[in-house]
């Protein structure tokens, strides 16, 4: 593994540099109320973003950051399990009003408040499956502490350019462990241009151009804007289920798989002639790595697949697998949740699996699942 | 050219339905204000009065039963332009299901105004009993009277904070009530009271709007706090976060070849967590990478507090500890704490306090009088010890890491060189 350049090494974790970046990337403001392990979010939140509201509770942080989005500004809230439960009816709310806004999901341990202070990676199919109707929400994970600066940056110009509420995927471990961390490797973080409508024309709210509507603030008085939660057409007037209302559903599907084409994140570090891949996602990928290090020290050949972009899920995952004669996928759960997502019930027999519940998986538990 | 607020005079509304009423009275007053229709944001709730956004030339937003008055506030924190005016129509039954997002909305005097539609039932989902339905009177699913008593809206949303609130009584021309509301600097609630001919008025034949006012206590009048409103946190400092994390050079020398996992186990105020990031930074400061996370009960100042760390010449990517390979007990709740690891690590080390039973282990044991130091120095001077003993950094790198950090008023240096010496 190379070796980083020491001159500019901090002690620092994944919290900050992931409110800075978006901070950078232009979210306006933080809506927060305390929830373990989301707290450094919350705090650095209140430091550094222009605006921060403490809300008395979870629907209305969702609610407070969806008229704060109406308003042209993007906001950013973080929270776990039991908030991002009371939180959904909310987000549907914002996925079909399509306003942008950043949610950090810092994945602990379940089921309901379950340990607030361990780690666990529990909430991925909850996350592909909540959005009634199965639309996707696009949903980008953390795989060490560069991604918690790109992908934060990323998640807000996902947003604001599809006009969509995004998770932001993460656990407890990623979020509140110090690291020593070297500085010199950030990428400069470019600010989100924010385009509005600027015709004269008549403006339809949920009119699209490639597959995303013109965005236009509810403070503007040049165009009427009309936001809406029900079932609606191109103006957003409230339709039963017309064709044009419809349609209009059918284009936030396609809208989030089309134009997520761009934003697929992840590493594949492939080894000539290796018949065997492990694939790790978020807090489990930091394992994958030093197993796939130790593997190839051993003389046994290996790749290793660090997906990021986890929904939609690119076809390129499950096609890379295929061309494997072993695959292992690492995740902190037990009922191997990524694994679902790629093949459903119908695990291929290449593939096998290694879990968890209450304990980070290490390094050696893949390996002996790589060389079974 | 003046553009009316509404489209049209025939509105979506059952015959004699008093939403009819309010809608044309709102959009009279904004009109007597002088506002043009898209400088104002009507935030629809769920309900009847909600299918009004087609009829309306404002900016229309419809969004959830009950969240509306938190949805309008959001958009309230987000103007910055004034002569602007959000107001939210929400019904009797929107009102208690997001009854949290109007007391909010009241105790923070946000500048909007919350008409509650009030006729005693959920209309629009078939007259079923709501938090404002008065006692006695009949819904679908309580045809024998309801037997609860309802929420006095006004009173709590000016127990909470809000600059005005009214009762009205919705008959006849109420657009002057209305606009005093409007133009309110903070919050302003207007709980209009009407009946549902649908289901109000089949279930509740003879009886009259006035005499169910009156019969309720749902007494008509105005309510006042002198309170001001909510202005944004204007001239707030936004900090980058960056700035204050300095970064630390590598001076010293370590011989560490491989990484090494330690556990600093002790009591909560006996400074753990402090010892803890004095050794990473030395360690840094030793060119080392590391990692460092804590673990104590929810009740930060009881019982245990444990630091995990690992240290190593190269990059750390898994930072998980099984079985450590050193362990520093510092006190009884830190051995109780972390006894299960102790008992599994094969080698390496276990500094314990000579004060402390020493638990089955097979690491070596090295005993030592930390606690002699005081219990709140034990932790910072077994790092010192933990260093001199195994040599995986210097103590130079931990003196000068305690005075590069400004921590030398707050650390016993004179004493930790008396007793490394001894
Ligand atoms: S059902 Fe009742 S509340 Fe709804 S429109 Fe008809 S009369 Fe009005
Ligand atoms: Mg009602």
């Amino acid at each position: 593994m190379q070796e980083k350049t020491k001159g500019n090494r901090v002690l620092i974790d994944g919290s900050r540099l992931m409110i800075e970046a978006l901070a950078r990337a232009g979210a306006d403001a933080f809506i927060g109320y305390p929830i373990t392990p989301a707290n450094l979010l919350y705090q650095y939140g209140s430091q550094r973003l222009k605006l921060m509201l403490p809300a008395p509770d979870e629907i209305t942080t969702l609610q407070w950051m969806s008229g704060l989005s109406a308003t042209g500004q993007l906001p950013v809230t973080a929270t776990s399990f039991p908030g991002f439960a009371l939180m959904l009816e909310s987000i549907n709310m914002a996925y079909m009003m399509e306003l942008p806004m950043v949610i950090i999901l810092v994945q602990r341990l379940g089921p309901a408040t379950g340990t607030a202070t361990c780690g666990a990676q529990g909430d991925l199919l909850l996350l592909r499956g909540m959005i009634s109707g199965a639309h996707p929400i696009p949903v980008l994970a953390t795989a060490d502490f560069n991604d918690c600066w790109d992908l934060a940056a990323k998640a807000a110009e996902v947003a604001i350019n599809l006009r969509t509420p995004v998770v932001l995927l993460t656990s407890k471990e990623e979020v509140m462990t110090q690291k020593s961390f070297d500085m010199g490797t950030l990428a400069k973080v470019i600010p989100v241009e924010r385009k509005h409508y600027d015709l004269e024309c008549e403006y339809k709210s949920y009119k699209p151009t490639d597959f995303v509507p013109d965005f236009l603030p509810v403070t503007q008085n040049k165009h009427q804007v009309r936001l809406n939660a029900s079932t609606h057409d191109q103006t957003g007037i409230l339709q039963h289920s017309n064709e044009e209302s419809m349609a209009n559903t059918r284009r936030l599907e396609e809208k989030v798989i089309q134009r997520m084409k761009s934003h697929y994140y992840y590493s594949l570090d492939e080894q000539k002639g290796a018949k065997k891949l492990i694939v790790a996602y978020g807090i489990t990928s930091s394992a994958a790595l030093d197993a796939t290090e130790m593997l190839r020290n051993n003389g046994d050949k290996v790749s290793l697949l660090i997906p990021r972009t986890l929904i939609p899920t690119p076809a390129f995952y499950r096609e890379l697998m295929m061309k494997h004669e072993r695959v292992v996928i690492a995740e902190e759960n037990i009922n191997h949740q990524f694994g679902k997502l790629l093949f459903g019930e119908n695990t291929p027999a290449n593939v096998a699996f290694v879990g968890s519940l209450g304990k980070m998986i290490s390094p050696e538990e893949i390996m002996k699942e790589v060389t079974a | 050219m003046n553009i009316p607020f509404l489209k049209t005079d025939a509105l979506p509304f059952c015959k004699g339905c008093g939403h009819d009423l309010i809608a044309k009275n709102t959009t009279r007053a904004l009109e007597k204000l002088g506002f043009n229709p898209l400088d104002v944001i009507m935030v629809t709730d769920i309900g009847c009065h909600g299918i009004i956004d087609k009829c309306l030339n404002t900016h229309t937003v419809h969004g959830l039963h009950g969240r509306s008055s938190a949805l309008g506030a959001g958009i309230t924190f987000g103007m910055e332009e004034p002569g602007k005016k959000v107001i939210v129509f929400i019904g009797d039954g929107g009102s208690t299901i997001g009854l949290q997002h109007l007391m909010e909305a009241s105790r923070l005097n946000l500048n909007m105004t919350v008409v509650v539609h009030d006729n005693f039932l959920y209309g629009m989902t078939g007259g079923q009993t709501s938090g404002l339905t008065p006692h006695g009177f009949n819904t679908t699913t309580s045809r024998d009277g309801n037997p609860f008593f309802g929420y006095d809206i006004c009173a709590l949303a000016h127990t909470a904070g809000a600059s005005y609130i009214s009762r009205v009584m919705g008959i006849g021309d109420i657009s002057d009530k209305l606009a005093v509301a409007f133009s309110t600097k903070g919050f302003s609630l207007v709980e209009v009271l009407e009946i549902c001919p649908s289901y109000g008025m089949k279930l509740n034949p003879r009886r009259k709007l006035s005499e169910i006012a009156e019969s309720s206590g749902k007494e008509m009048g105005e309510w006042l706090n002198q309170r001001p409103p909510f202005s944004p946190q204007q001239g707030r400092k936004s900090e980058n976060l960056l700035e204050k994390v300095d970064p630390i050079a590598p001076k010293f020398k370590s011989y560490l070849k491989k990484t090494t996992s330690i556990i600093l186990s002790g009591s909560a105020g006996e400074g753990v967590q402090l010892a803890a990031n004095v050794l990473c930074k030395a360690a840094m400061r030793s060119g080392l990478s590391i990692t460092q996370k804590g673990s104590y009960p929810v009740t930060v100042g009881v019982g245990f507090s444990t630091a995990e760390v690992n240290l190593s010449p190269r990059e750390i990517h898994f930072h998980g500890i099984a079985v450590p390979d050193m362990v520093v007990v510092t006190s009884a709740d830190g051995l109780a704490h972390n006894k299960q690891r102790i008992a599994k690590m094969q080698g390496g080390f276990l500094f314990i306090d000579e004060s402390l039973e020493v638990p089955p282990t097979g690491a070596e044991v090295i005993c030592h009088d930390f606690r002699g130091m005081g219990a709140r120095n034990a932790s910072i001077f077994s790092v010192f010890f933990l260093a001199l003993k195994t040599g995986i950094i210097s103590t130079e790198s931990l003196f000068k890491t305690i005075e590069e950090e400004g921590l030398s008023e707050k650390l016993p240096v004179a004493k930790i060189k008396e007793a490394l010496v001894a």
